[in-house]
């Protein structure tokens, strides 16, 4: 659709629809189970029945007698270990002997049709030899408890062991220390789409076509290369519409794996589609977290000292096991001034689906515990919770006891804003009862500095196309989930070369065209290859300025390029629409194709400590909410009125999209801290459905008031940071203390429910009694 | 290839199908949304969940809004059966796909189509809706992207009642 363009050449501050909108409107957008899949066969994964054991018999031979069956796979058909870490790659696509949590892949079959396909799999033989399993840190963690990993002593994935400063010495010296635990329940990103993956093996020219729910393409190259021993130049994937992510499809899944071999043993197209249950199963999401934590105090609220242990159960196999432990320690710093730091954490395996990455991978609990313990010591000493919060900013530019550098820091201009738009200071403590206010602080990295596989190349390379017809065509590998990134690369690309946003096409991840993105995780789109679009576009500017100067008889340091026109000094006679500069312009050379690249520096990739990369970044947004609450005391009931909240996003690039990232992100942290919850009866997910995993619906969703705070990164493209992430941890621990606020009762555990709150209310009463009886005796 | 059991007998089903009247075999077991997807071809009807649970499979049986995960096709003889593919007609978008699209009331857009027509039922049978009433017609459909906040002011933009 047109945009109009505003006097100076920009966009309208109000921001743009996304460029795939219309898609999307109309039903055109194809996701992976739309593509054409005629004549494909029907994928079905046979999952562990038992959560731990030895696998003593599998016997296919009567699946793959079934007529109607083209192929029939088992761990025996990939003896590679697959995973996200290069460090950590303990998982098989198919279980190799040992199954390790319910619902582990252990046999596949492709067949002409899902009946067929579903009775294939009822013919496997498959016996089990039991094992003692794990639902608990605290069981897979006891002594003599049987390991999952024969290389994992005590089940643990990894110990973390940081500290940074004199944290004795400032706990002694503090005013007023406190310390408590914390707990938070294992969530799930449930993204509306299930997963799915199409898959097609030509065996005449021994070439692999994969288009699936990814958001790193690039990981599910590398991992189908060496699951399945093929060269990589000879494997192409597509990304689709891809019905959200939220962190989900980081991570290459298993299921990927799995088609990718059905297609090759099946020499043929194979389209797997997940249920509900099994997108549940495939997990990688926030593990369940316990924590304590200890923070020292003067008497002002200036911070002296904390220090954090939390143990995080992590599932079965490694996944993103030591990255996401790592950033639960490093997200202590990089938002407050806090002199010393000490952490402690452990990863456990446990007989679960494994957890991985999810929206504010790491750093969420972490916030969480210390948003809330930060309250109640402000609250001990007298002090507003906005006081205590300002009493403890950093100064930009500044580097972290752990080494993060903070370019940008607007977080006191969020707290400003929320402070004056929720009227705190004229309504804490003065609101009826059952009525609350809360607040919280958070952050986000915008794009992790250092990359998982470390290969020399620059961070992000986007590709800027010019031809004959005048149009431009920005080629990127970064995938557009619904976070808009594709957007962000048209207007970053427009805006730079002063021309309509009609006039960019984006082409983006497929990795025949595209070149290689390390993908959308950690936020890292917009800063990496939004700076490597702008370096694409301002390439192709100097090509055309230079064009436009020959053809105007100008110096091109003259020629001023601005509404689809490149001129000298203003005047109209010495002007030339965009499309004569464009033909002179492939004089010569004919079609012109650029490359633009982002590369982080070396001195922004953290601390040099063991595992300092994890939580290093270019750049932190920074948030401040204010949640307004009522809570029933009769059911338990907690309902959320009002939000306000400000993000430090650096510079809006898209202000629609930002507004509507930052909303999506604060209801997220929405459902983790009031109603959402993995659970497992002996390994049995119970939650495995959109109504037992309760999300918030649009009933119970409020109107959340977003404040954009713009403090322009001095390396962000256009200035900008990440905005998709930062807002979401600080919900839930304003939502805890708003309910503090309203019935002076400090909840420990999340989520929220009803029956906790419940619990809680009968828990003082009877404490109240018991108190009243006493004194009644003495 | 051939099937290795052979097929349910099927009937003749007769429905309009976003206005034109047509007429397809399927089997008395057949879900709606397998029929709109498999046989009409029109994929932009979604499933996003095991049955009944999100509401992206929404779509309009005689004005009604019903998942279609959980309407068997048959149920569909005679009826008038309108998909988010009728939406927009001669190049132009309906009222509802402007707003979800100008005012972001679509991220990922899986849950979209159905949305859609959710609140196109809802629009018919009251023109102006009140923040309530959006919440109550949309309460049966999850989106996961939004917070619902642009999904409830691309409504009320749709309607004309916008803030």
């Amino acid at each position: 659709m047109s945009v109009d363009l505003a006097p100076d050449g920009k966009l309208a501050r109000r921001g743009v629809p996304l460029i795939d909108g219309v898609e999307k409107v109309t039903g055109r957008a194809r996701y992976t189970v739309d593509l054409d899949h005629a004549g494909a066969l029907v994928g079905r994964i046979l999952r562990s029945p038992i959560s731990h054991g030895d696998i003593v018999r599998l016997d296919i031979s009567k699946a793959r007698a079934l007529e109607g069956v083209f192929a029939v796979i088992t761990g025996d058909d990939c003896p590679y270990t697959y995973g996200v870490l290069p460090v950590a790659m303990n998982e098989y696509p198919m279980a190799r002997g040992r199954v390790r949590y319910r619902g582990e892949p252990i046999a596949a079959v492709a067949a002409i049709d899902a009946e067929t396909a579903e009775r294939a799999l009822a013919l496997i033989e498959l016996e089990i030899n039991k094992l003692p399993a794990y639902y608990t840190s605290e069981e897979a963690r006891a002594p003599g408890a049987v390991l999952l990993h024969d290389n994992k002593p005590g089940n643990l994935e990894r110990e973390v062991h940081h500290e940074f400063g004199d944290w004795r010495e400032a706990f002694a010296s503090s005013d007023l220390v406190r310390e408590e635990k914390f707990s938070c329940a294992e969530v799930n990103h449930a993204q509306i789409e299930p997963h799915a993956c199409l898959c097609e093996y030509d065996p005449l020219t021994e070439r692999l076509l994969v288009q699936s729910v990814s958001q790193v393409t690039y990981y599910l190259h590398l991992m189908l290369s060496r699951c399945l021993a093929m060269d990589e130049s000879r494997i192409r994937i597509i990304k689709p519409f891809v019905g959200g992510g939220f962190g989900a499809r980081v991570e290459v899944l298993n299921f990927e794996i799995i088609t990718a071999l059905l297609a090759r043993a099946a020499a043929g197209k194979v389209l797997m589609q997940l249920t509900r249950e099994e997108t549940f199963l495939t997990h990688r999401a926030r593990p369940q977290t316990d924590m304590t934590l200890r923070i020292g105090m003067r008497r002002d609220g200036k911070i002296t000292a904390c220090a954090l242990e939390s143990v995080q159960r992590g599932g079965a196999y490694a996944g993103y096991g030591i990255v996401t432990i790592l950033y639960a320690g490093a997200l202590l710093q990089g938002i407050y001034d806090i002199p010393a730091v000490k952490f402690d954490g452990y990863r456990v395996y446990a007989n679960l689906p494994p957890c991985g990455a999810m929206r504010g991978h790491g750093g969420v609990d972490t916030r969480h515990a210390f948003e809330c313990l930060l309250d109640r010591m402000a609250r001990e000493l007298g002090l507003d919770p906005f006081a205590v919060r300002r009493a403890n900013l950093l100064q930009a530019p500044m580097r972290t006891l752990n080494g993060l550098t903070v370019n940008s820091y607007a977080l006191g201009e969020c707290l400003d804003r929320v402070e004056r738009a929720s009227g705190w200071k004229n309504r804490i403590g003065k609101l009826p009862p059952g009525k609350g206010l809360g607040m919280a602080c958070s952050h986000y990295v915008s794009g992790a500095a250092k990359p998982i596989h470390w290969t020399g190349e620059p961070h992000a390379v986007v590709n800027v196309r010019l031809d004959f017809d005048g149009g431009i065509t920005a080629l990127t590998g970064a995938a557009d989930i619904g976070q808009g990134s594709s957007t962000m690369v048209a207007i970053a690309v427009s805006e730079t070369l002063g021309i309509s946003l009609d006039r960019v096409r984006v082409v983006a991840a497929d990795s025949a065209v595209t070149p290689k993105d390390n993908g959308a995780y950690s936020s890292r789109i917009t800063f990496m290859v939004g700076n490597a679009a702008i370096d694409a576009a301002q390439k192709l500017k100097a090509i055309l300025t230079e064009a436009a100067a020959r053809k105007l008889e100008a110096r091109p340091e003259d020629i001023e390029a601005i509404g689809e026109s490149f001129r000298v000094g203003g005047g109209e006679q010495s002007s030339l629409p965009f499309h004569e500069v464009a033909k002179a312009a492939l004089v010569d050379r004919g079609a012109i194709t650029v490359s633009g690249t982002f590369t982080t520096p070396p001195e922004a990739q953290g601390g040099k400590h063991k595992g300092g990369a994890v939580g290093s970044t270019m750049g932190f947004s920074y948030g401040a909410q204010v949640v307004e609450i009522s809570l029933d005391e009769a059911t338990g009931q907690v309902t959320v009125d009002r939000v306000w909240t400000a993000l430090d996003c650096g510079h809006a690039i898209n202000p629609l999209a930002v507004e509507g990232q930052i909303e999506g992100s604060v209801w997220m942290g929405m459902g983790q801290a009031m109603c959402e919850e993995t659970s497992y009866l002996d390994g049995l997910p119970a939650h495995a459905s959109l109504l037992e995993y309760r999300m918030p619906t649009i009933v119970e969703s409020p109107p959340i008031e977003v404040f954009i705070v713009e403090s322009h990164d001095p390396h962000g493209p256009f200035g900008a940071k990440e905005a998709s992430e930062g807002a979401l941890a600080g919900f839930a621990p304003a939502l805890v203390n708003a309910i503090a606020n309203a019935i002076g009762i400090d909840l420990d555990e999340l989520p929220v429910t009803p029956d906790r709150v419940m619990q809680a209310l009968i828990d003082r009463r009877r404490r109240a009694r018991l108190a009243a009886s006493l004194r009644a005796a003495s | 290839m051939h099937a290795p059991s052979p097929p349910p007998k099927k009937r003749l089903l007769r429905l309009k199908l976003n206005g034109r009247w047509r007429e397809d075999a399927v089997a008395d077991g057949d879900l709606l949304v397998d029929y709109l997807r498999d046989v009409a071809r029109l994929t932009g009807v979604k499933t996003g969940c095991d049955g009944g649970e999100c509401g992206a499979c929404t779509v309009l049986v005689d004005g009604e809004a019903v998942p279609s995960c959980i309407t068997l096709a048959v149920r569909c003889e005679g009826r008038s059966v309108e998909t988010i593919e009728g939406m927009a007609t001669q190049g132009r978008l309906d009222r509802l796909q402007r707003a979800f699209h100008e005012k972001l009331g679509t991220q990922c857009g899986f849950c979209t189509p159905g949305m859609i027509m959710a609140a196109e039922a809802l629009l018919r049978r009251n023109p102006a809706p009140s923040d309530a009433d959006i919440r109550a017609a949309l309460a049966g459909n999850l989106c996961r992207c939004t917070g619902y906040v642009k999904i409830i002011e691309s409504v009320k933009t749709a309607a004309g009642v916008a803030p």
